[in-house]
């Protein structure tokens, strides 16, 4: 099934950062290994390092040790071959940028097309899908500052899925989104990973983990644990990742 | 109205205000979604040494004002990086030094630089070679903001994805960046320094006004530049007022009647109240 003789699709390999005024490294020799379409969240607390493991999985923070691959290629060519979606947490609405529903979905192509040429009928056609995949149809000639926080949500995964990307990274998607959109999120997710999508989700909400995801990584620092959900989600583990008492654990999931 | 055309000091001014309108235009969208404003402001005000240096070495004066505005995006990078200090701080540290160090060349050197025309533009009185000179820089960073206008939006919208598809977005940023410098320079014939920031900032912030679109910005953009450069000439004329002057004021009319009677001005607003009542 697998392109790699690993059997792993997404790798980070002894990964460790230290930022330039900082006493502690924020990931120390992080390693943890994705098969396709593992659907897995990424959970510690605040300053963990997620945001700067996923900042060193898209090649915005170089680490001093270690490496990032995709299917088996360095994470500069995986971007390159469009290979990994982001979907970010930011709320945009607020920012008036003026583009609408299609146009950013249409950014996901942007890898393709070259400088002197418009989008092609290929590009519109999977745009066209992506849109419907995600069930914005009716809205896609909204302006983005219209929509709720799922909707965007919604649209940015429908970017990635019109990049043809492979890999997802997602950014706290369940922030600022109500229940029933939340639940739409997540079977979309589900979906994807079943057509061998792999996604790695930051969460916060440990619910949602208990809920929607098969695999966890807890990371505080370095990799805490990963492996199944319900063993990730077992009240000693949690108290070694958000160094908490097994008590106050227990809460944290009930 | 048309048989001032027939004034070559008119022809001259109307299409080294039109090279101008174009690429501030263009720019400006970009400018006021990125946050650049000021950013804008510094540049032009760091460019007056430069503009001063070369008419005293009697270079074209755009070499030293392009010198002057590129050496300012990179000293305001250092002295952001280099300590605590904030980006508008380090800005405003940049921008004002170089300008002081402008007012004092022109103070002690003997040149028949007018400061006037450098602070606010004298589109009626531009000669051949600064038409010149206007038209090549404002064609080249057209050309790069036409060939990049997807990249840029990836970066201005989201500077993550641009990375998440394997693009730059420091190199983005530094392009556009580079672009606006040239761009801030272009704009000192119609606009001066001083008012170089309105030429940037309003007519996208105009075209903003009128549209949800960014495809239709980066063409109503430059049209509301073009027929506010176009308007102030002609009342600079028949009023006998200052031409940068008179385009900055259109410029702020066009875009108050955008603010008004735009589809999301005033009265849309009122009448959308009104139904709901």
């Amino acid at each position: 099934m697998s392109h790699t003789a690993s059997g792993d699709s997404l790798r980070v390999e002894g990964v460790t950062l230290r930022y330039s005024r900082a006493t502690h490294p924020a990931l120390e020799d992080v390693s943890i290994g994705l098969d396709r379409g593992s659907l897995c969240a990424l959970v510690g607390p605040n300053g963990a390092g997620k945001s700067t493991l996923m900042k060193v999985i898209m090649g915005v923070e170089r680490p001093q040790r270690g490496s990032v691959s995709f299917d088996g290629h360095d994470s500069a060519r995986a971007r390159r071959l469009g290979l990994v979606g982001y979907v970010p947490q930011r709320d945009v609405s607020d920012e008036g940028f003026p583009l609408s529903v299609e146009d950013v979905v249409m950014l996901g192509r942007y890898g393709r097309i070259g400088p002197l040429r418009g989008p092609s009928r290929a590009d519109h056609a999977a745009v066209d899908e992506a849109i419907e995949r995600v069930g914005l149809q009716d809205l896609r000639h909204r302006p983005i500052a219209s929509l709720s926080g799922g909707q965007t949500k919604r649209m940015y995964v429908a970017r990635a899925l019109a990049q043809q990307a492979r890999f997802m990274l997602m950014d706290e998607p369940f922030a600022g989104v109500d229940k029933s959109s939340e639940a739409t999120l997540a079977s979309l997710m589900r979906e994807l990973s079943g057509e061998g999508i792999t996604l790695l989700v930051a969460v916060h909400d440990l619910h949602m983990v208990a809920e929607e995801f098969d695999q966890v990584i807890l990371l505080r620092r370095s990799v805490v644990f990963q492996g199944p959900a319900h063993e990730a989600l077992r009240p000693e583990m949690l108290a070694r990742a958000f160094s908490v008492d097994d008590h106050r654990a227990r809460e944290l999931v009930a | 109205m048309l048989d001032l055309l027939s004034f070559a000091f008119m022809q001259r001014a109307i299409v080294t205000g039109l090279a101008t309108a174009l690429v501030c235009g263009v720019i400006s969208c970009y400018v006021i979604h990125v946050g650049w404003s000021l950013m804008g402001d510094a540049i032009s005000h760091a460019v007056l040494p430069g503009v001063v240096v070369s008419y005293m070495l009697g270079l074209p004066y755009a070499v030293g004002a392009v010198v002057a505005a590129l050496l300012a995006v990179a000293l305001i990078g250092v002295v952001r990086r280099s300590g605590q200090i904030r980006a508008d701080t380090s800005m405003g540290i940049v921008f004002t030094t170089l300008f002081s160090l402008g007012t004092v060349l022109i103070s002690k050197v003997p040149s028949q630089v007018s400061l006037s025309h450098i602070l606010f533009g004298n589109l009626l009185g531009v000669g051949v070679p600064d038409m010149h000179q206007v038209i090549v820089l404002a064609s080249v960073v057209l050309a790069v903001l036409l060939m990049l206008k997807r990249d840029l939006v990836l970066f201005a919208f989201d500077p993550m994805h641009a990375q998440a598809l394997g693009k730059s977005p420091q190199l983005l940023s530094g392009v556009l960046l580079g672009a606006l410098a040239v761009t801030v320079v272009v704009s000192l014939q119609a606009v001066g320094i001083i008012l170089s920031v309105a030429m940037l900032v309003t007519p996208g912030a105009t075209a903003r006004m009128l549209t949800d679109s960014f495809w239709k910005m980066l063409w109503l953009s430059p049209l509301v530049a073009a027929i506010a450069t176009v308007l102030g000439i002609w009342a600079s004329y028949v009023l006998d007022a200052s031409s940068g002057g008179m385009i900055g004021v259109v410029l702020g009319l066009l875009f108050a009647l955008a603010c008004v009677f735009g589809p999301h001005g005033l009265i849309v607003e009122l009448r959308h109240r009104g139904s709901l009542v």
